[in-house]
């Protein structure tokens, strides 16, 4: 069900862009009309999630800090971890956004007879991740140079280095073996790791099968499934989508359909799930708010109206209590009767 | 721990109550009361029972339940991120204790999450509505309601999880909102609702009244005098005074706050702090974080309104880490500004607090260590060479708020054995004690020693490895619990506040102590 169901919904998408680009005809729909229709998802979806977002108030500021607060001018504190200047949290994110900072941290628990229990640094979480995010950045960079004209001078710089190690022709990029084995790896955790694939749902196989199948179609083209790739047609068709006059001039091969119906799969599904952590890591208020709030009052837009017991009910439900103690009242206790 | 799962999907496996899983309802009276203050809504009060079938709830709960959270979809966007979020990667799972002690799956935070999320995604995404159970949603019911009550109530709100999830996504958050929806359809606990009522009422959560307050605090000078000779002689609700003192109302109920106590008044005494307690803001705990946002700044306001009755310029605050928590993270924005109080500065060294500024309230910790860095007291550590101490970071402090160094600055500085736990398990990556956020009760003791497993274990570490004998911490929650978990786990250690252990060291001018082979603890 985990597997099965996410696993039959891509080998679907495979076969109807296969199949359907291959009817006369259909090759404006599979080139033209779902890519504008994904897009269209894609960028009205991701807006209005984080408008949805942004529509929330932050009520109070809850940064987790993760070392030492600012206090006493004699001891450090950590910029990073707790900071209180805009340029610090800025820095903060940057790290976490660029380099997976927290991930990083990440240690494993193990139990030894004892029992002792031991914390170990483990960073293979952090490694697939970054291995995945960077190849699948650098990947989506270097297809620049298809929608662009001309081509800027660092997408060819980009290409080329990612090419370097130039295996036959055409030269094998270097992000194509990392993207396919970070996502080998992402995947194979979740199923290895008991825990992890007990908390693993339909929803976290999908994008991976998905993704696995739009580099297996690119790398397929590119290499192997040459019929009918004709680069300048598929250069003619990504320029002119991007420029509101596509075209397509002569026959592509049903790969390229098969491929770019998946990217479209990719781009329409983003805001309606767990990818969406690629705008919501932005706006996480335990790591994008400063650790100041002692220092500067937060607002909260909705604080409601409430007053705490009142000194005069507590006093007045105590005031014996509190003459017999000599404790300061406000009221004197009213004379006794027989004064 | 052993990193074995169940062979059924979580959502299959029904949450069981039966006796000791699970904390005491709250009772009816106490419901009814806090229901009857302004600005609280704790509706349905009745008697039930968990084990039955039957929660008595109303008949519309659903739909209170799913209004609830939509309400707080829109005023907390936290909330909204971390439900979308998400992607499951498993960071936090062993960061939890509450997993690491009981190997409960939904005690993984990410499933604890899940729980919400999953209704959540049903009812409030597109992609729930379309392909519920497909999307991974399910339906408000009765199960779901249980799971919630069960694993709300097994998580301390520590934060842990949040230091290593790559989205920071805070725990502590989620278990807040699902505490607040639990109420809204009178599902809470007595050990939480008690002492909320008792300190709105009391302004404190034992319910000292000001006779039996102002009495504690007095047997304690008393002992202070046959311990050392020196007469603290505390004001109590005396306008006028420099600095108000709040410190968690425990510290002057039960041992070991008892001594730290004792700490607190031997060092105002020191220095001749101009200060006074109050019997009306007793309480520097606030159990209210533990139910709801509301009740929280309820009993928070008492501070400043009291700080404002008397005249004071700014508040001093006892070593407690929820208290700390609600007053670095929220005191301000609930019942600030506080411009009827000055910005604090220490009456001894000259030193402005820079860091509250705003909120105008410092840590003992700041406090003591900025006295001590000027040399402004004499100390003598050798009185503490009964002792072979380690610190226990709590949650809070750690965690929201970054008190880290001045603690052990001040303990540094009073004892001459002091050796840190394994690294992974101290500072902002410290275990909680198990049993925060109003679950150190009773009936729930074995839950509570499983989920104080990883703590009491590094402290039998540096037990085994150093013969460290006492567990120093900055929390009143942690000196009541983790003297229980010791006693369980590692019989030999005691625990203490720092505070006590700067009593112990402490030379005063004109004292007569005697030969106190146990600091404030020996028994004359």
């Amino acid at each position: 069900m985990k597997y099965t169901f996410p696993l039959a919904a891509v080998i679907a998408l495979v076969l109807i862009a296969w199949i359907g680009s291959q009817i006369p005809g259909m090759q404006y729909f599979f080139g033209i009309a779902v890519p504008y229709l994904a897009m269209a998802l894609f960028l009205g979806g991701f807006c209005y999630r984080v408008v949805q977002w942004a529509r929330s108030p932050v009520p109070f500021k809850i940064p987790t800090t993760c070392g030492q607060g600012f206090s006493l001018p004699w001891i450090k504190y950590d910029r990073l971890e707790a900071p209180v200047k805009t340029s610090e949290v800025v820095a903060r994110m940057f790290l976490e956004i660029t380099i997976f900072r927290s991930l990083w941290r990440n240690t494993k628990a193990e139990v030894h007879s004892g029992p002792k229990l031991t914390y170990e640094s483990s960073k293979w979480l952090w490694l697939f991740a970054l291995m995945f995010h960077y190849s699948f950045l650098v990947i989506v960079l270097r297809h620049m140079r298809l929608f662009l004209e001309p081509v800027p001078g660092w997408v060819s710089f980009l290409g080329a280095s990612d090419g370097f190690l130039q295996i036959g022709a055409p030269q094998m990029y270097i992000t194509d073996a990392t993207i396919l084995l970070g996502l080998l790896l992402l995947f194979g955790r979740r199923l290895i790791n008991r825990q992890v694939r007990y908390i693993s749902l339909a929803n976290d196989m999908f994008p991976l099968f998905l993704i696995f199948a739009i580099v297996i179609t690119g790398i397929l083209m590119r290499f192997f499934l040459r019929t009918d790739i004709d680069i300048t047609a598929i250069k003619r068709l990504a320029v002119g989508l991007v420029t509101f006059q596509p075209a397509i001039t002569s026959e592509i091969g049903a790969i390229f359909y098969v491929h770019v119906f998946l990217v479209s799969a990719l781009l329409a599904y983003f805001p309606f799930s767990k990818l969406m952590h690629m705008g919501g890591v932005f706006l996480s208020p335990t790591r994008n708010m400063a650790n100041d709030t002692r220092m500067r009052r937060h607002i909260n837009p909705w604080n409601p109206d409430i007053k705490p017991h009142s000194y005069d009910a507590y006093e007045d439900e105590f005031r014996e209590d509190m003459v017999s103690m000599g404790i300061p009242v406000e009221k004197e206790l009213p004379p006794k009767a027989d004064d | 721990m052993t990193g074995s799962v169940p062979r059924k999907p979580w959502w299959e496996i029904e949450a069981v109550f039966k006796p000791g899983n699970y904390a005491y309802v709250a009772k009816k009276e106490k419901v009814e009361y806090l229901n009857s203050q302004q600005g609280l809504y704790f509706p349905n009060a009745r008697e039930w029972n968990p084990e039955d079938d039957d929660w008595k709830l109303p008949d519309n709960w659903q739909e209170i339940i799913l209004e609830g959270l939509k309400e707080r979809l829109d005023k907390f966007r936290s909330l909204k991120i971390f439900m979308d979020c998400c992607v499951r990667c498993g960071a936090c799972a062993d960061k939890c204790h509450f997993f690491l002690g009981t190997g409960d799956p939904k005690n993984m935070p990410v499933l604890r999450a899940e729980l919400l999320r999953s209704v959540y995604r049903n009812d409030f995404t597109l992609a729930g509505k379309i392909l519920g159970k497909m999307a991974g949603g399910r339906e408000m019911t009765f199960g779901v309601l249980k799971e919630w009550f069960m694993y709300a109530y097994q998580c301390t709100e520590c934060r842990r999880c949040s230091v290593f999830c790559p989205y920071g996504i805070d725990t502590a958050e989620i278990t807040m909102m699902l505490r607040e929806l639990l109420h809204l359809v009178g599902v809470g606990i007595n050990w939480i609702l008690e002492p909320v009522s008792n300190s709105n009422r009391t302004g404190n959560h034992m319910g000292l009244t000001p006779q039996a307050f102002v009495g504690n605090v007095e047997f304690l000078c008393e002992d202070i005098e046959n311990l050392t000779g020196v007469k603290v002689n505390p004001t109590f609700n005396r306008k006028g005074a420099e600095v108000l003192f709040i410190t968690p109302s425990a510290d002057v109920f039960a041992e070991p706050g008892l001594f730290t106590c004792m700490g607190y008044l031997l060092l105002f005494e020191a220095i001749g702090l101009d200060y006074t307690w109050s019997t009306y803001a007793s309480e520097g705990g606030n159990f209210g974080l533990f139910t709801n946002n509301e009740t929280m700044k309820k009993l928070n306001a008492k501070m400043y309104a009291e700080a404002k009755r008397l005249g004071v310029k700014w508040i001093l605050g006892g070593e407690c880490g929820h208290m700390w928590r609600v007053v670095h993270q929220y005191m301000d924005t609930m019942n600030g500004p506080a411009d009827f109080l000055e910005v604090p500065k220490s009456p001894i060294t000259g030193t402005v607090f820079e860091n509250a500024r705003s909120t105008k309230m410092v840590h003992i910790s700041e406090f003591t260590a900025d006295l001590i860095y000027h040399n402004k007291i004499k100390l003598d550590p050798s009185r503490n060479d009964h002792l072979t101490c380690t610190f226990h970071d709590s949650c809070n402090p750690a965690r929201a708020m970054g008190l880290l160094e001045e603690p052990r600055y001040v303990l540094k500085n009073v004892v001459n054995k002091f050796y840190e736990m394994p690294e992974n398990c101290i500072r902002e990556k410290t275990f909680c004690c198990g049993s925060g956020t109003g679950l150190n009760t009773d009936e729930i003791m074995e839950l509570r020693m499983r989920a104080g497993l990883p703590r009491a274990n590094a402290v039998k570490y540096v037990r085994e490895k150093h013969d460290v004998n006492m567990l120093a911490c900055v929390c009143a929650i942690d000196r009541a619990t983790l003297t229980t978990l010791m006693g369980y786990w590692n019989p030999e250690v005691e625990v203490c506040g720092v505070s006590e252990l700067v009593g112990n060291a402490l030379v005063i001018e004109g004292e007569n102590r005697q030969e106190l082979t146990e600091g404030l603890r020996t028994l004359v």
